[in-house]
């Protein structure tokens, strides 16, 4: 071969080697192109549907949830109700760190298995200390443990919230009745709010959730406990598919020792009312300004 | 000679920009093929974690950012340190930076890219960039500090596009550029580069759950290391320029570049040093991040290597600069950079993002440490940069030199 032929040949050799190893290299991403969903990708803020739309956008979820999880679901969206404004509030002094409303709302909200999650941590702390740094979250042992007590921690529903503030897309926000709710299909899955918000209360997607087809609850609500897509964020809603109906948060009714008071702050009659009215309460970090729902007290 | 501008005339300066851009001698082809591989691998892992989801980092709900952040943030340093030859150049019309700042300005682009790139591999949800763009998304703009930042570092990017085009183009035609085409932008870009890393400080700084990061002083602490580790890469590339024979320029602007690497090494040790006694004397929040940072807590210690590993870099490279020998010896101003470039890189990165959330807001201790594919990803972006800067360089050059001319 004389060389300028040689030359080319080895350009030739080159870009073929060349193109297949980007063809290889890029094939996961090509791949994950091809499976995402026109529809989802192209469409409107929350805000922004109509009621046509959005009933739209929910059957093609239940369709797509029985496609993949294999199991016929019903998912709502429930709006905030007028003249509701809910509050929660915690006795620590009954609380005996039982974890159970962390297992109920790992079963209510559709967590997944694999990494055993739940909104709700239960920080077992030192007598005489508020100190967190002393509590931990890892015990192992019977509960009540002499010389401990009990915090659970999840999402304080914060009126001035800075996971809302710092959302550059607005995925996440406040609604009327004061829970701060995600859009999971709105959501870029940046982490920032994970990064902003005080209490540890949101969680991100690290992978598409995996859940038992027959431990799966079919009753969801669009923007609390559907199964969430992969990279996105999700946190606490207060169950708001079932407060918002009139029911109490799965959490409450599975604490067996009646530490949770949930309810309508605007109602006059109602036990939370009672309970901020009459009780010590208080809030955690209440010097960032958040302005928690949630609240804590210590009651015989 | 000067040639007429048509729209012809343009498609035929970027053709022969094309050209320029791959054609080279066999080093030039190695670096490429070596930068372009290591990208690609890049982009495979990139591809898996899509697939798999971010499971496949070590990142956690306690440890929500990692290694693509501090990366990011490191970045968006670089790319403003380059304004340190702008500054001199055209505020004190310094005549030898004028020769080189073209660099500064195709550094500033390729770190911008950089930077771009890390923000897209941390997204959780790439396919839905869309939602951040202005107009056709929803812009949480004022309130969110992130929108702010994807202003000014698209703008910072498109302002140096324009600036460098610019010049270049009117180089290409044998025309002396028209200041009113480019002065302006490039005060405006001055500024600019000053906003890029101050809305980045403030993307953290900003969050009062965070005590690591809710300090006053994180923002001046962004820009002087941006000031350190911007030139120090400057100077490398300047001598890297020179040693390939395309462009010649006097001692100048490295003398001017590692007079202000001078200042800012010590500006940035004095200011850990106050951070750091803030913590420790006052105790309490705030000192449980950077006890773990530098000592570790409840035996664990994942960072402490990262960070001391800085600090003697750091201190290496004040005491390097300040040696006469590295007034007169290429070779230790050369390894001076390099401490500085590394220590930096090693603070204002892993030592900067993952204290924020160590301990947790509710105080646990989950420690991280990049995965492989971590690694692979941010060995890609880099290579990526690389490459852009490469060309950047060879095409600017060439044009700036006139070697190549309508
Ligand atoms: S507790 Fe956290 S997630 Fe919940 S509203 Fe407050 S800042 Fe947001
Ligand atoms: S992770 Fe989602 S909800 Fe959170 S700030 Fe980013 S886009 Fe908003």
């Amino acid at each position: 071969m004389s060389a300028p032929t040689r030359r080319v040949a080895l350009k030739v050799v080159g870009a073929t080697l060349g193109a297949g190893a980007f063809a290889y290299a890029g094939q996961p991403v090509a791949q994950w192109a091809a499976d995402l969903s026109l529809d989802e990708v192209l469409r409107k803020h929350y805000k922004e549907l109509s009621p046509e739309e959005l009933a739209q956008i929910l059957r093609r979820l239940e369709a797509e949830t029985k496609e993949t999880y294999g199991v016929e679901v019903r998912i709502e969206d429930t709006p905030a109700q007028e003249g509701v404004s809910f509050g929660y509030a915690l006795n620590l002094r009954a609380c005996i760190g039982c974890r159970k409303c962390a297992e109920a709302c790992h079963q209510e909200n559709n967590h997944d298995r694999r990494t055993n999650n739940s909104y709700i941590r239960v920080l077992e702390m030192e007598q005489g200390s508020f100190d967190m740094e002393r509590g931990t979250v890892d015990y192992d042992h019977a509960v009540p443990a002499p010389g401990k007590f009990y915090m659970p921690v999840q999402c304080h529903q914060c009126d001035d919230a800075p996971c809302v503030k710092v959302c550059p897309v607005e995925a996440t926000w406040k609604e009327k009745d004061g829970i701060v709710v995600v859009d999971y299909d709105w959501c870029i899955g940046c982490r920032y709010c994970e990064a902003a918000c005080p209490y540890h209360a949101r969680r991100f997607n690290w992978q598409r959730p995996e859940i038992p087809a027959d431990e799966i609850n079919p009753d969801q609500g669009y923007l609390s406990n559907r199964i969430r897509p992969q990279g996105v964020v999700e946190k606490c809603t207060f169950c708001l598919h079932r407060t918002r109906r009139g029911l109490l948060p799965a959490c409450l009714e599975a604490c067996p020792t009646g530490a949770r008071v949930f309810g309508n702050m605007l109602d006059p009659d109602s036990e939370i009312r009672w309970v901020l009215e009459h009780k010590r309460v208080y809030v955690l970090k209440e010097e960032l300004g958040t302005r928690p729902r949630f609240f804590y007290f210590f009651d015989e | 000679m000067t040639a007429s501008a048509t729209p012809l005339s343009y498609l035929r300066f970027l053709r022969r920009v094309v050209v320029l851009a791959f054609s080279g001698t066999w080093r030039f082809y190695a670096w490429m093929t070596v930068l372009t591989a290591i990208a690609l691998v890049g982009l495979n892992a990139w591809g898996h974690q899509l697939q798999h989801g971010m499971r496949v980092t070590d990142l956690s709900d306690h440890v929500s950012w990692g290694l693509y952040i501090a990366n990011f943030t490191f970045g968006v340093g670089l790319a403003a340190g380059a304004v340190m030859m702008v500054i001199p150049a055209y505020l004190y019309d310094d005549h030898d930076m004028h020769d080189v700042v073209i660099i500064g300005e195709l550094l500033a682009i390729s770190a911008i890219v950089v930077c771009l790139g890390f923000i897209v591999v941390d997204m959780g949800r790439p396919d839905r960039m869309w939602h951040i763009v202005p107009g056709i998304g929803r812009f949480h703009w004022p309130v969110s500090m992130l929108t702010w930042d994807v202003l000014v570092l698209n703008g910072y990017l498109l302002l140096n596009l324009h600036i460098a085009g610019y010049l270049m183009y009117q180089r290409y035609l044998g025309r002396a550029p028209r200041k009113r085409w480019y002065l302006p932008f490039v005060f405006l870009s001055i500024f600019w580069a000053i906003s890029i890393h101050t809305v980045t400080a403030f993307l953290y700084q900003g969050l009062g759950g965070r005590p690591f990061w809710n300090s006053a002083l994180l923002a001046p602490r962004f820009l002087a290391t941006a000031f350190i580790s911007g030139p120090a890469f400057v100077i490398v590339l300047l001598e890297v320029v020179r040693w390939s024979g395309r462009l010649t320029f006097g001692d100048g602007p490295i003398r001017t570049l590692s007079q202000i690497m001078r200042v800012t090494v010590l500006l940035n040790l004095f200011m850990l040093g106050s951070e750091l006694f803030t913590a420790l004397y006052t105790g309490g929040a705030h000192s449980a991040a950077v006890k773990y940072l530098f000592f570790g807590s409840h035996g664990k210690h994942a960072l402490v290597p990262y960070i001391w590993t800085a600090v003697v870099l750091n201190v290496a490279s004040a005491v390097l600069l300040y040696l006469p020998r590295s007034r007169t010896d290429k070779r230790w101003l050369l390894a001076a950079c390099g401490c500085a470039f590394l220590g930096v890189y090693l603070e204002k990165g892993m030592g900067l993002i993952v204290p924020g959330f160590v301990p947790s807001t509710l105080h646990e201790l989950v420690e991280y440490t990049p995965t492989v594919t971590e690694w692979k990803v941010t060995a890609g972006i880099w290579a990526l940069g690389l490459l852009v800067l490469t060309v950047a360089i060879k095409v600017g050059l060439a044009v700036w030199t006139g070697r190549v001319r309508a």
